[in-house]
C-alpha cells in the first residue's frame, strides 16, 4: 500500500507522520493522533458528525484523505475550549441543552464555529440552513438552533 | 421512616452535569476504546434474503496481510449457542439466531462469516476475498404473503411463519357494533422504519485467560440483559462476564437487544486470546440493527351519530423479520399495538387479532413508540374518519369519547389499567395554547390553492415504567422488569449512586443526581451517578420503554431513604437528640430550630466507617450504604395531545409543518429542560416516521435504503419548533410521582401529522391510510383521488 509522509498542525500542535494514501482524515485524527472527539456517523458525507476545520473551512473529515492535508492547519473539537474554559459556542450548547447523547455535537460545534465567523448576526432561518447538513437524532435541532443564536450573541458581545 | 427534605432540585431546570466532557470531545464512546494488541472484526454478510450456504472458501483472505482469522457459521456453532428469545404462551414459536448463519441465511445482511485483522482497512480488504457459495431459496418478503399455506418457511421446525398470534374480545364488541349508528372499516399500513442513532452498535471484548473472565464494552441500553444473553450464547456463567456501557451515542430501542455480532466478537476474543473490536458502520446499521413499525391492520370503528366512539375491531399483522429478538421477542410490537389501541377512549367494545409474522427481512424490535405509534395512527385516523362522517369537529369527537380523569384508575377495553390521566384536560390545554378556533378560521381563509392547510389532532396514552407484572402477563420471561440502585456515602462524605439504568443521552447523570440530592438533603455537586457496568452496579433491567425515571428512579429513592434513615439515626446519637427532631439540608443535619447543634454528612460518614473514632448507636451496623431492588406496579401511564398544522403542496406532495403544539403529562417533571428536549427529539422522530423515513425492499427482499442518502432523517429544514404545554397528573401511590415520557412525542407526532395531511387533502377526496406520507406517496394519492373523482 502506498505511503506518504505528511506534516499537519492540529489544534496548534504539529505532527509528522507517514500514512497510507487511502487513510481517511477522520481515521488519521482518531486512530493515529488519538483525537477521538471527531465522530463518524455515516462515513459517506451526509451526517456531518465528522466535521472539522481545515485552513479555516468546515470540511467532512470522512470524505478527505489524510494525505490531502499535508501542510494544513486543522482545528478539531478538542481545540475549541481554552483549557477547561469552554468556547462560547460550547457554553451556549450547555446552557440551552443543545445536546443529548453528544455524538453529533462536535460536528455541529465545528460547523457553527466557521459559520458564525462568516455571519456573526444570523437569523433563525440562516442558522437552520447553515446546519442543515448536520444530522442529530436526539434533539430535533430546536435547542441547537437556540444555542446557536445565543452563541452568536455572546461572540458578538465578546468581540465588541 | 424520616420525612423527606423539601425538594430543591427536582422540578428545576438544571444544566446537565455530563455535558462538559461531551462538548470538549473528551467523552469515550465505544469507538474510542482501544486496548493493547486489539484486533478488528468485520462481517461477510449475506447478499441474499434467503439462501443455503453451500461452502465458504477463506483461503485467499487468510493469506492477506494482517489477517489473523476467518470464522464461519459451521465453525462457530461448535462453541456458541444460538440466541433464543423465550416466551411463555402456547402460540409462541421461538427462533434460533446463530452467531453466524449456518446452514442458511434468512435476510440480506445476516452475518455469514467474520474476518479478524490488524485494523479496519485490512479487514475490509479481506472481506472481499472471502468466497461464499450460496444456493438462493425463494424469499418471503411480505407478512400477508408469509401467512399463506404455500409460503416458503423461514424456520423449518415450525409449521408456518406465524411466530406469535393472539385473540381478544372484551365480550361487548359485536353488540356495540350492532347498536352503532355508524361503522367504518378500512386497512392501514405503516412502512418499515429504523431508529438510526447517530452512533451505530459496537462491541469490544477482552478475554482474561488468568481467571477465565470476559470483559465486554458494548453500546447497549441494557447491560444486564446483554450479559445474560451473552452468557447463554457463550455457555459461560453470568458471573464470568462483565458488561460495560461507555458513553452511548443514542439508542431509541434497538440497543437493548443482543445480536449475533455481539456473540461472535466475544467468542473470537476468547478463542484468539486477544481483545477484538467491531463497530457497525452506517450501511450495516441500516441493514441489520433491529427495525420497526411494519404493520398492516384491518380496522373497524363503531360510533354514535354524534361521533361518540363506541368500539373498535382490529386485526394487526406485524412483519417481524427473520428472527425473534432477545429478550423481548417478536411479540413486542404486535402485542403492544393491540393492547394500547383503546388509548384514552371509553369504549364499550374492543376485539383484536394480532399476528407477528416472520419474513426474510431484518428482525424488528424495540423502537421508540413500539407498537404504540402504529396503534395510535390506526385509532386516531379512525376517530377523524368518524368525525368527518358525522360532520363533527375532531376535537369534539375526542372530548366526548375520552374516559374521565375522575374514573382513573381506568380499565380500558383491552384490560390495561391506566393508573392516572386527564385526556380532556390535556386536549383543552392544547386547543387553548394553539388557539384552535383561530387556526380553523385561518384554514378556511387559506382557500383552495396549490398549498392546502390542514390541522391534525392526536390523543394518546403511553405505557411507561413497566414492572415484572407487565412482562409476566406478556409472557416475556427473560425481561427482569425491576431495576436497582445502590447509594453509598463514602468515608469522606461524597455520595455516589450505582444504578442498573444505562443512559444513551437522556441525562441520567443529572436527573438522578437531582433526585438523590433531594432525598439525602445534600448539594447537587456532592452527588455522582454511576451506570452501565454489571460489576459496579446492581442487577436490573436497563433503560428502554420509558422506564428509567420510574423504575431506576424509584429504586434510587428507596435506597436513598434507607441511607437517610441510618444517617439520621447516627446523627441523633452524635447530637444526643431524637432522630425525629433532626432536619437535614445542604449536607448538614441539625436539631430543628437549633442550627448550631449540627453535624455534617461527612461527620456521620467518618463515624460510620471508623466506629472506633466514637461510638455508633447500639444495634447500628457500620458503613453508610444501601441497595434497593424495585419492582414497580405493572405500569404507569403518561398521556398527551398533539396538534399539527401543515401546508401540503398538492403539486409536489411536499408537507411543511407550520405549527406544532404538544400537551404532555408525565407526572412530576424531574428536569423540565430535559423533558422538553426529549419531547423535541421524539417529535422529530415521529415526523420523520410520518413523512420521510422508509426502509424499502425490492420484491426479492433486497434492501434499497442502505445509506443516509436513501433513508432520510429529518434535518433542520423539515422540522418545526415545538411548543410544549405541561401538565402534571400524579400517579396514585407512586414512590416518586414520576412517569416515563421518552416515547410520547414519537407516538403522537406521526398521527397528528397524518391527520393534518388528511385534513388538508380531504376536499380532494384523498384518504390517508398509510405512513410514511413521503412526497411520492402523497403525489400518488392525490393523482389517484383526482382520477377517481373524474370517473365518478
Ligand atoms: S461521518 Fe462524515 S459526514 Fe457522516
Ligand atoms: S445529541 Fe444525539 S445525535 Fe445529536
Amino acid at each position: 500500500m502506498k505511503q506518504r509522509a505528511i506534516r499537519v498542525t492540529v489544534n496548534g500542535r504539529t505532527h509528522e507522520r507517514t500514512v497510507e494514501v487511502r487513510r481517511t482524515l477522520a481515521d488519521f485524527l482518531r486512530d493515529d493522533l488519538d483525537l477521538t472527539g471527531t465522530h463518524l456517523g455515516c462515513e459517506h458525507g451526509v451526517c456531518g458528525a465528522c466535521t472539522i476545520v481545515v485552513n479555516g473551512e468546515a470540511v467532512r473529515s470522512c470524505l478527505m484523505f489524510a494525505a490531502q492535508v499535508d501542510g494544513a492547519e486543522l482545528l478539531t473539537v478538542e481545540g475549541l475550549a481554552d483549557g477547561e474554559r469552554l468556547h462560547p459556542i460550547q457554553e451556549a450548547f450547555w446552557e440551552h441543552h443543545g445536546l443529548q447523547c453528544g455524538f453529533c455535537t462536535p460536528g455541529f460545534l465545528m460547523t457553527l464555529y466557521c459559520f458564525l465567523r462568516e455571519q456573526p448576526d444570523p437569523t433563525e432561518s440562516e442558522i437552520r440552513e447553515a446546519i442543515s447538513g448536520n444530522l442529530c437524532r436526539c434533539t430535533g435541532y430546536q435547542n441547537i438552533v437556540t444555542a446557536a443564536r445565543a452563541a452568536a450573541g455572546s461572540l458578538r458581545a465578546g468581540a465588541s | 421512616m424520616s420525612m423527606a427534605p423539601a425538594r430543591k432540585y427536582v422540578s428545576a431546570r438544571i444544566k446537565r452535569v455530563e455535558d462538559p466532557p461531551l462538548l470538549m470531545g473528551k467523552a469515550r464512546y465505544l469507538s474510542d476504546i482501544t486496548l493493547g494488541g486489539m484486533l478488528t472484526v468485520g462481517f461477510v454478510r449475506s447478499p441474499h434474503a434467503h439462501a443455503r450456504i453451500v461452502r465458504i472458501d477463506a483461503r485467499a483472505a487468510l493469506a492477506m496481510p494482517g489477517v489473523e482469522a476467518v470464522l464461519t457459521g459451521e465453525q462457530v456453532r461448535a462453541f456458541t449457542q444460538p440466541i433464543r428469545a423465550e416466551m411463555s404462551g402456547a402460540s409462541y414459536r421461538s427462533t434460533d439466531w446463530a452467531a453466524l448463519a449456518w446452514p442458511k441465511a434468512r435476510f440480506v445482511g445476516e452475518p455469514v462469516a467474520a474476518v479478524v485483522a490488524s485494523d479496519r482497512y485490512r479487514v475490509e480488504d479481506a472481506l472481499d476475498a472471502v468466497v461464499v457459495e450460496y444456493e438462493p431459496l425463494p424469499p418471503v418478503v411480505d407478512a400477508e404473503a408469509a401467512m399463506t399455506a404455500d409460503a416458503p418457511r423461514l424456520h423449518e421446525q415450525h409449521p408456518d411463519n406465524i411466530i406469535i398470534q393472539a385473540r381478544y374480545d372484551n365480550g361487548e364488541t359485536d353488540r356495540a357494533f350492532a347498536d352503532a349508528a355508524i361503522t367504518l372499516r378500512t386497512t392501514f399500513r405503516h412502512g418499515r422504519c429504523t431508529s438510526a442513532p447517530m452512533e451505530g452498535r459496537g462491541v469490544v471484548a477482552s478475554w482474561d485467560a488468568a481467571d477465565g473472565t470476559l470483559t465486554v464494552w458494548a453500546s447497549t441500553q441494557a447491560p444486564h440483559f446483554t450479559r445474560a444473553g451473552l452468557a447463554a450464547a457463550l455457555d459461560l456463567p453470568e458471573s464470568r462476564i462483565r458488561v460495560i456501557a461507555p458513553a452511548i451515542g443514542g439508542g431509541f430501542g434497538p440497543k437493548m437487544h443482543v445480536y449475533p455480532e455481539d456473540v461472535t466478537v466475544c467468542a473470537l476474543a476468547r478463542r484468539l486470546g486477544r481483545p477484538v473490536k467491531w463497530l457497525e458502520d452506517r450501511r450495516e446499521n441500516l441493514l441489520t440493527s433491529a427495525q420497526a413499525r411494519e404493520f398492516v391492520a384491518q380496522a373497524e370503528v363503531a360510533a354514535d351519530r354524534d361521533g361518540t366512539i363506541l368500539a373498535f375491531r382490529a386485526t394487526f399483522i406485524c412483519d417481524v423479520g427473520a428472527y425473534s429478538v432477545y429478550p423481548t421477542t417478536a411479540a413486542l410490537e404486535p402485542m403492544t399495538a393491540a393492547g394500547i389501541m383503546p388509548g384514552p377512549y371509553r369504549l364499550r367494545g374492543y376485539s383484536y387479532e394480532a399476528y407477528g409474522v416472520a419474513t426474510n427481512k431484518c428482525p424488528t424490535g424495540a423502537y421508540r413508540g413500539v407498537g404504540m405509534a402504529f396503534a395510535t395512527f390506526v385509532r386516531e385516523r379512525l376517530v377523524d374518519m368518524v368525525a368527518a362522517a358525522c360532520a363533527v369537529d375532531p376535537a369534539d369527537v375526542r372530548r366526548r369519547s375520552f374516559f374521565a380523569q375522575k374514573d382513573t384508575p381506568y380499565t380500558t377495553a383491552s384490560g390495561i389499567i391506566v393508573d392516572s390521566a386527564d385526556p380532556a384536560g390535556s386536549l383543552a390545554s392544547v386547543l387553548d395554547a394553539a388557539g384552535y378556533d383561530g387556526l380553523r378560521a385561518e384554514q378556511r381563509a387559506a382557500g383552495n390553492g396549490r398549498l392546502r392547510r390542514g390541522i391534525g389532532l392526536c390523543a394518546y396514552t403511553e405505557f411507561t415504567g413497566m414492572g415484572s407484572g407487565t412482562f409476566r402477563r406478556r409472557g416475556m420471561t427473560q425481561v427482569s422488569g425491576y431495576d436497582a440502585a445502590t447509594v453509598r456515602v463514602e468515608p469522606t462524605g461524597e455520595v455516589r449512586a450505582f444504578l442498573s439504568a444505562a443512559s444513551q443521552g437522556q441525562g441520567h447523570a443529572t436527573t438522578f443526581a437531582q433526585v438523590l440530592a433531594d432525598e439525602l438533603g445534600v448539594p447537587l455537586a456532592a452527588v455522582t451517578i454511576i451506570e452501565g457496568d454489571t460489576e459496579r452496579c446492581p442487577h436490573g433491567s436497563g433503560s428502554f420503554a420509558s422506564r428509567s425515571m420510574v423504575v431506576s428512579g424509584g429504586a434510587l429513592i428507596l435506597a436513598a431513604r434507607k441511607v437517610r434513615d441510618k444517617t439520621l439515626t447516627i446523627a441523633a446519637h452524635m447530637l444526643e437528640a431524637a432522630a425525629t427532631d433532626l432536619v437535614i439540608d445542604d449536607g448538614r443535619i441539625a436539631v430543628r430550630g437549633m442550627a448550631s447543634r449540627a453535624v455534617t454528612l461527612a461527620d456521620v460518614a467518618r463515624l460510620a466507617y471508623r466506629p472506633a473514632s466514637g461510638t455508633l448507636p447500639p444495634g447500628v451496623d457500620p458503613a453508610l450504604e444501601a441497595t434497593h431492588h424495585y419492582d414497580p406496579p405493572p405500569a404507569t401511564f403518561s398521556n398527551g395531545t398533539h396538534l399539527a398544522v401543515v401546508d401540503v403542496d398538492i403539486e409536489t406532495g411536499e408537507v411543511r409543518i407550520v405549527r406544532y403544539v404538544v400537551g404532555e403529562d408525565c407526572g412530576t417533571m424531574v428536569n423540565p429542560m430535559i423533558v422538553e428536549g426529549q419531547l423535541h427529539g421524539a417529535v422529530a422522530q415521529g415526523i420523520g416516521n410520518a413523512l420521510y423515513e422508509r426502509i424499502v425492499h425490492d420484491d426479492g427482499g433486497q434492501p434499497l435504503t442502505t445509506s443516509f442518502m436513501d433513508y432520510l432523517l429529518p434535518t433542520t429544514m423539515e422540522l418545526p419548533s415545538v411548543e410544549v404545554v405541561h401538565s402534571e397528573t400524579p400517579p396514585p401511590g407512586s414512590v416518586s410521582g414520576f412517569k416515563g415520557m421518552a416515547e410520547g412525542g414519537t407516538i403522537g407526532a406521526a398521527s397528528a401529522v397524518a391527520n393534518a395531511v388528511a385534513d388538508a387533502l380531504a376536499p380532494l377526496g384523498v384518504e390517508v391510510r398509510e405512513l410514511p406520507l413521503a412526497p411520492d406517496v402523497l403525489h400518488r394519492l392525490i393523482a389517484r383521488a383526482a382520477r377517481d373523482g373524474t370517473r365518478a
